[in-house]
């Protein structure tokens, strides 16, 4: 086995893989919420993705990516025995992980990827967790049967109504929220999507934590160029996130930001977690 | 010294300064007194034996004078292209007095780069036998890791640099751009430190990856940190968020580390007509000359004091004018405007005047009132500086950092911690390739010394 080894592969949906890793280093110290930066080749772009699950003793990490740009592509085009030229981490800070009581864990596309070891870990801590997974389409839907282990409800939405109830995550968020107290809610997807849940949960007072997916390049605070604005304050959202408290986040300011390269027909390199089009 | 002309150097990215011909670099080297007591040496924070690597080129000796500079310099191919000369060795160059003093800097870089040219010549570097392999860690592949790690091996340890990013070099990397200091010679220099023994692993994070106490687990004796000032200033004004306001170290990583203005390379970089670059550091001048070679029309560079406080080489003030920048002096940015999609659209700035000097000795800018007024920009590269990155401080307790984040050191570059040095911009703050040299240099003897007294059995 050599480092950044790819182990395994499988397509979890058309244009979502999956990939263990052989990556001991990150696999040993590695926490909910981390992520790595890749780079494929010499060509290539430093893109973040969020580490999926590990396995220490085998020092392997997991990484759920969907194809969006060329680099997610080039990835999803490798094999089993391929080795990742750059693979750095782990980065970021980690989730917090403690007792809050009823947490609602809400997954939106590949977010749903990103949500999943921090739903994990929160349970395992001793939290109820409720699971909400949103897609466009049925097909898209993924890690249910993981997310349904851990939860002690899952609501699956889709857009067109496949699978699930037809609908967005904000309604099924809306639905429980009308019938039980909430200690807090995690949510993970689209910007629009995260943006829209604040909303809800502003109204109800209940703590809410995002994920960012800024455009990245080194991941160690040096560019600045994954500035979010959190409240008056600028924070690098490599080093001093990729979470923040949802109800001071300017998600119009990420948006835009986001769409700092969109013109140009190269990947930008975001925090690949998000899954769902926001351009 | 010999420059290519300005219209065909700003379309691209290959080198401006054409350095000295075989005859010419005689000829200089000639001009040289050979003083008894020469004054220049205590302008080099490194101590290049300079007359004597002079003298060599003066007698057509390149091989020795190469072997010279090297003795104290593992790096003089990059140091005679971006030391600031003028306020070092030069200065002191008793010729510089009535006439001009030699031109020490170009010299060092054609000893360096005829070493490049000349193979069969070539002075061997090789791996030095180690009887006892001692492991000793380097954090940080800049020119203060680089050199700490050539002095430990040239000693004989055993010396792995860890460095974040995929590539070494540091600043010399991500940074500089081509135009003032070719890949191929810093690639080269970093050779000449493998070639010495040294391992350079690439994409481990001090502070995440391992931590400092790992790696004395992982059985390093002494650790150097020279990790750099690489974490970006902003100016705290409306609108810095925006779509097209880069921080230098973005605009600069984007265009170097990551070449994005080969079209062969993934990474984007966008740039608009109007670029208005703020600062007047190395890091302004080098900002503005990569935007007007990736297209821009007209670049501002804006500064909020007078052209002669402006802290970059003179050679590079030098550069960009010829080459067009246009320098908005007395300029303070107030206020960055957008359009709907959240793109720049203008700075607003105010008119400074010069008044009071303050503790630096320089006059300080003062604002004057209701002078306020507009540049139409579409690109912004913020240029005001770099303070230490805060990530290995905050990841490794117990070691101690001034306010402003810098990592405090003894006289022997030795830190709060047993067996942990720093130094290079880590502890200066934002300095010079050539100062954060000599701290690798100096911190690499303290580690052996320290390595002697308490770790050998
Ligand atoms: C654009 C620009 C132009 C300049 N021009 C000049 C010039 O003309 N002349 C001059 O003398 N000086 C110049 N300087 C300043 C000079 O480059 C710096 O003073 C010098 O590079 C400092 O060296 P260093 O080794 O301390 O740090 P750096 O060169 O910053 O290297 C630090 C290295 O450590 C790595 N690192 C950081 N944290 C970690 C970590 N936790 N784990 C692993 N690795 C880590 C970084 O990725 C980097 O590669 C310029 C600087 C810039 C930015
Ligand atoms: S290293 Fe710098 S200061 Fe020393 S001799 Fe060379 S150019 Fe001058
Ligand atoms: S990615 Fe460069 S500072 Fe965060």
């Amino acid at each position: 086995m050599k480092p950044n080894q790819i182990l395994n592969k499988k397509e979890l949906a058309p244009s979502i893989k999956l990939f263990d890793i052989y990556a001991p280093d990150i696999a040993k110290k590695c926490l909910p919420g981390n992520f790595i930066i890749f780079r494929l080749h010499e060509y290539g772009e430093r893109i973040p993705l969020t580490i999926n699950d590990w396995d220490r003793q085998k020092g392997t990490i997991r990484i759920i990516v969907q194809e969006i740009g060329r680099a997610t592509k080039e990835l999803g085009n490798m094999n089993i025995g391929d080795v990742i030229l750059n693979l750095m981490g782990p980065l970021g800070k980690s989730s917090e992980i403690d007792r809050f009581g009823k947490v609602v864990c809400i997954g939106g596309g590949v977010g749903t990827a990103v949500i999943y070891p921090i739903a994990k870990a929160l349970k395992e801590k001793g939290n109820e967790i409720i699971g909400i997974i949103g897609a466009k389409t049925k097909e898209l839907v993924i890690l249910e049967d993981e997310m349904r282990k851990i939860s002690s409800k899952c609501y699956i939405t889709t857009d067109d109504g496949s699978y699930g109830k037809k609908g967005f995550v904000t309604d099924a968020l809306n639905e429980i929220i009308s019938s039980q107290k909430i200690d807090r809610v995690i949510a993970i997807g689209p910007i629009m999507m995260m943006k829209k849940i604040s909303e809800i949960t502003k109204l109800h007072s209940i703590p809410t934590i995002v994920s960012l997916n800024p455009i990245m390049i080194d991941g160690t605070g040096m560019c600045g160029g994954c500035r979010v604005r959190i409240g008056n304050q600028t924070k690098f959202a490599c080093v001093d996130g990729p979470e923040f408290d949802a109800h001071k986040v300017d998600f119009d300011e990420l948006l835009h930001r986001n769409n700092r390269f969109a013109e140009e027909e190269k990947d930008s390199c975001k925090l690949l977690n998000q899954g769902g089009k926001d351009e | 010294m010999n420059k290519r002309p300005v219209k065909e150097r700003i379309k691209d990215f290959e080198e401006v300064a054409l350095g000295f011909s075989k005859e010419e670099a005689i000829a200089e080297a000639k001009r040289c007194l050979q003083c008894k007591k020469p004054l220049c040496i205590n302008g080099c924070p490194v101590q290049i034996n300079i007359p004597k690597f002079i003298k060599e080129i003066a007698e057509s000796k390149f091989s020795d004078a190469i072997k010279t500079l090297k003795e104290t310099n593992s790096l003089p191919g990059i140091c005679g292209r971006v030391c600031p000369q003028e306020s070092q060795c030069e200065m002191f160059c008793i010729l510089g007095k009535k006439g001009k003093p030699i031109d020490i800097g170009t010299l060092e870089r054609f000893a360096s780069d005829w070493e490049i040219q000349s193979q069969k010549s070539k002075v061997k570097s090789q791996k030095l036998e180690t009887q006892k392999p001692i492991k000793m860690a380097v954090v940080g592949s800049g020119p203060a890791g680089l050199t700490c790690a050539g002095e430990l091996a040239k000693m004989g340890y055993e010396v792995t640099i860890f460095e974040s990013l995929h590539k070494p070099g540091g600043v010399l990397r991500y940074g500089i751009p081509e135009f003032r200091m070719p890949r191929d010679v810093l690639d080269r220099e970093i050779q000449y430190v493998k070639d010495l023994g040294v391992q350079i692993r690439c994409d481990v994070l001090i502070g995440r990856t391992y931590t400092v106490d790992e790696l004395f687990e992982q059985g390093y004796k002494a650790i150097f940190i020279g990790s750099g000032a690489g974490y970006p200033q902003f100016l705290n004004i409306e609108g810095e968020n925006a779509n097209g306001v880069y921080s230098a170290n973005e605009f600069l990583t984007r265009a170097n580390l990551m070449k994005a203005h080969d079209k062969n390379y993934h990474t984007p970089i966008k740039i608009g007509k109007r670029v208005g670059v703020i600062g007047g550091g190395n890091v302004a001048m080098d900002a503005a000359r990569v935007a007007l070679r990736l297209g821009a029309e007209e670049v501002y560079l804006i500064y909020r004091r007078t052209e002669k406080e402006m802290p970059a080489r003179e050679e590079e003030k030098e550069n960009a004018k010829e080459e067009g920048i246009q320098f908005k002096i007395l300029t303070q940015p107030i206020k960055i405007k957008t359009d709907v999609q959240g793109w720049v659209k203008e700075l607003e700035c105010l008119q400074m005047e010069l008044g009071e000097p303050d503790e630096s000795g320089r006059r300080r800018p003062v604002p004057i009132e209701g002078s306020n007024f507009s540049i139409p920009l579409d690109t912004i590269v913020i240029a005001i500086g770099q303070t230490p990155n805060p990530l290995i401080p905050s990841y490794t307790p117990n070691l101690k950092t001034e306010k402003k984040g810098t990592i405090v050191i003894d006289e022997n570059g030795a830190t709060s911690i047993e067996g942990v040095f720093a130094g290079g911009d880590i502890v200066t703050g934002a300095a010079t390739v050539i100062e954060a040299m000599g701290a690798g240099r100096k911190a690499a003897k303290a580690m052996d010394e320290y390595v002697r007294n308490k770790v050998k059995r």
